[in-house]
């Protein structure tokens, strides 16, 4: 991976062929930059990655902003107890968990605002972001926490019944199905969490997996197999959901046998298969793989373009857990804080800004 | 809850009368206690109260002491979004959403800038 020496060059990304894409700034056309704001770090996201860079920036006083996005404490919001962050002896619930990280990083002067950025202009520093298409910010740095999303199977089906018995959030939804029976997909943790939880509310629970082997740690295989109410169905994926309004059965196929057949019982589908990174507003300026997670550099979270860090989910598929997505976002931040020391800031170069005729700021 | 005087707080009881007979265009939250993304999102909804305050109404109900209303509009995912206009669901938006895009929706059926 390329890192150039001029500290304020930049290139464009490339994604796992190597082949590099041109970003598209025309949501930059318009914009006028004029009188948007300049920050030293924008954190972008708010898992436990971003909120941690947040309270290391903070802490070395560069009074960092934070745009919370979309679903604000992120993937973690989802869950119901935590139980492996250390420090947390009885466990911890997510939601709650996320609060305090935020506290945490608002106590040491975190500017924490809603909104997401959408778009980026990383070609030279000071760098431009655009929150919610519209709004115009400067960055000396950024640090990319965007986290990860459930992902969905693709079906066409799927997508117009999500909210409406298709779901990817168990501890969200599953206590609408109360007496009903519903089916999770995935072979993961996360998946038999899932269906676990789901036993509280659902009659019976099937478990659809494509192989006949499970990759869920041991722990949580056995808590789903000791479970009455689950039901294991191998070697099984989803090919339709059915119902007009709400759903009313899905159809899977066997990919041993190639034979399919109609669950006209299951009410309620919940996908468990995994996730995607959050990256696309980064595309064309940073390397990713071919999933779309940012390349780092080796033992940092330097990206391929110098300012802009990478930490949690975003750049990481291997690990994804709360506590290393928080040790990256340690990392960021002290990379952050370590590169402006040493490359300094930058004013903005004005007659860039937008489509009007420049006006020189003092 | 909604400490927010501009946000409505919704029952199976008070629906038809706050949401379907409405003046205003209202953006009803579903939402329940213990679902961390509706949490997340509660200081936006009721930003948007204030915002709106006077040209669109802002209501949340919480499908565990209301599961009539929940159930009648096909709710079953949390937080769900429904934007009302005559007593008419316009729009349905599920999962957790920008303030901004939110707004714009708001705007659009109140039928004027903000």
């Amino acid at each position: 991976m390329a890192v150039t020496s001029d500290p304020n060059a930049t290139t464009n990304g490339t994604t796992g062929d190597g082949a590099p894409i041109t970003p598209d700034l025309s949501a930059f056309d318009g914009i006028d930059f004029a009188d948007a704001e300049m920050h030293d770090v924008v954190i972008i996201g708010t898992g436990p990655a971003g909120w941690t860079a947040a309270i290391y920036a903070a802490r070395a006083d560069l009074e960092p902003l934070v745009y919370m996005g979309p679903q604000p404490g992120g993937q973690l919001t989802t869950t119901t107890d935590v139980e492996n962050y250390p420090g947390f002896p009885d466990g911890i619930l997510g939601p709650e968990m996320m609060e305090r990280f935020q506290e945490q990083a608002e106590r040491f002067g975190t500017d924490a605002r809603y909104g997401t950025v959408t778009h980026v202009d990383f070609s030279e520093r000071p760098f431009r972001l655009l929150v919610d298409e519209e709004t115009p910010v400067y960055a000396q740095t950024v640090i990319i926490s965007t986290g990860a999303s459930a992902r969905y199977l693709g079906l066409e089906n799927e997508q117009r019944l999500i909210g409406k018995g298709v779901t990817a959030c168990a501890t969200c939804d599953g206590s609408f199905f109360r007496g009903e029976t519903v089916a999770v997909v995935g072979g993961g943790d996360s998946a038999m969490e899932e269906s676990t939880f789901l036993t509280k509310f659902a009659e019976k629970v099937y478990v659809l997996h494509r192989r006949d082997e499970l990759r869920a740690s041991k722990i949580m295989q056995e808590r789903a197999f000791e479970n009455e109410k689950i039901e294991f169905v191998w070697n099984t994926e989803v090919v339709d959901v059915l119902g007009e309004n709400q759903v009313e059965g899905i159809e899977v196929i066997n990919n041993e046998t190639g034979e399919t057949r109609v669950m006209d019982e299951v009410t309620g589908l919940f996908l468990a298969i995994g996730h995607t990174p959050n990256t696309d507003p980064f595309t064309g300026w940073l390397d990713t793989d071919d999933n779309g997670y940012i390349i780092t550099r080796p033992d940092s979270t330097y990206t391929n373009v110098p300012g802009v860090f990478a930490s949690g989910d975003a750049q990481d598929h291997e690990y994804r857990q709360a506590v290393t997505a928080a040790g990256t976002g340690c990392m960021a931040a002290i990379d952050a804080e370590r590169w402006l020391a040493e490359n300094g800031r930058v004013e903005p170069e004005s007659a860039r800004t937008a489509s009007q005729p420049a006006t020189a700021k003092p | 809850m909604a400490d927010n005087p501009n946000v409505v707080t919704l029952t199976d009881d008070n629906f038809e009368d706050e949401v379907l007979n409405a003046d205003q265009p209202v953006l009803v939250d579903f939402w329940a206690t213990w679902c961390g993304p509706c949490r997340q999102i509660a200081p936006i909804i009721e930003d948007l109260a204030d915002d709106f305050e006077g040209r669109a109404k802002v209501g949340k109900l919480d499908v565990d002491n209301n599961p009539k209303i929940a159930q009648e509009y096909g709710v079953r995912s949390i937080p769900t979004l429904l934007f009302f206009k005559n007593g008419e669901v316009e729009e349905q938006l599920v999962g957790a959403m920008g303030k901004s895009a939110l707004a714009k929706k708001l705007e659009a059926l109140s039928g004027q800038p903000a």
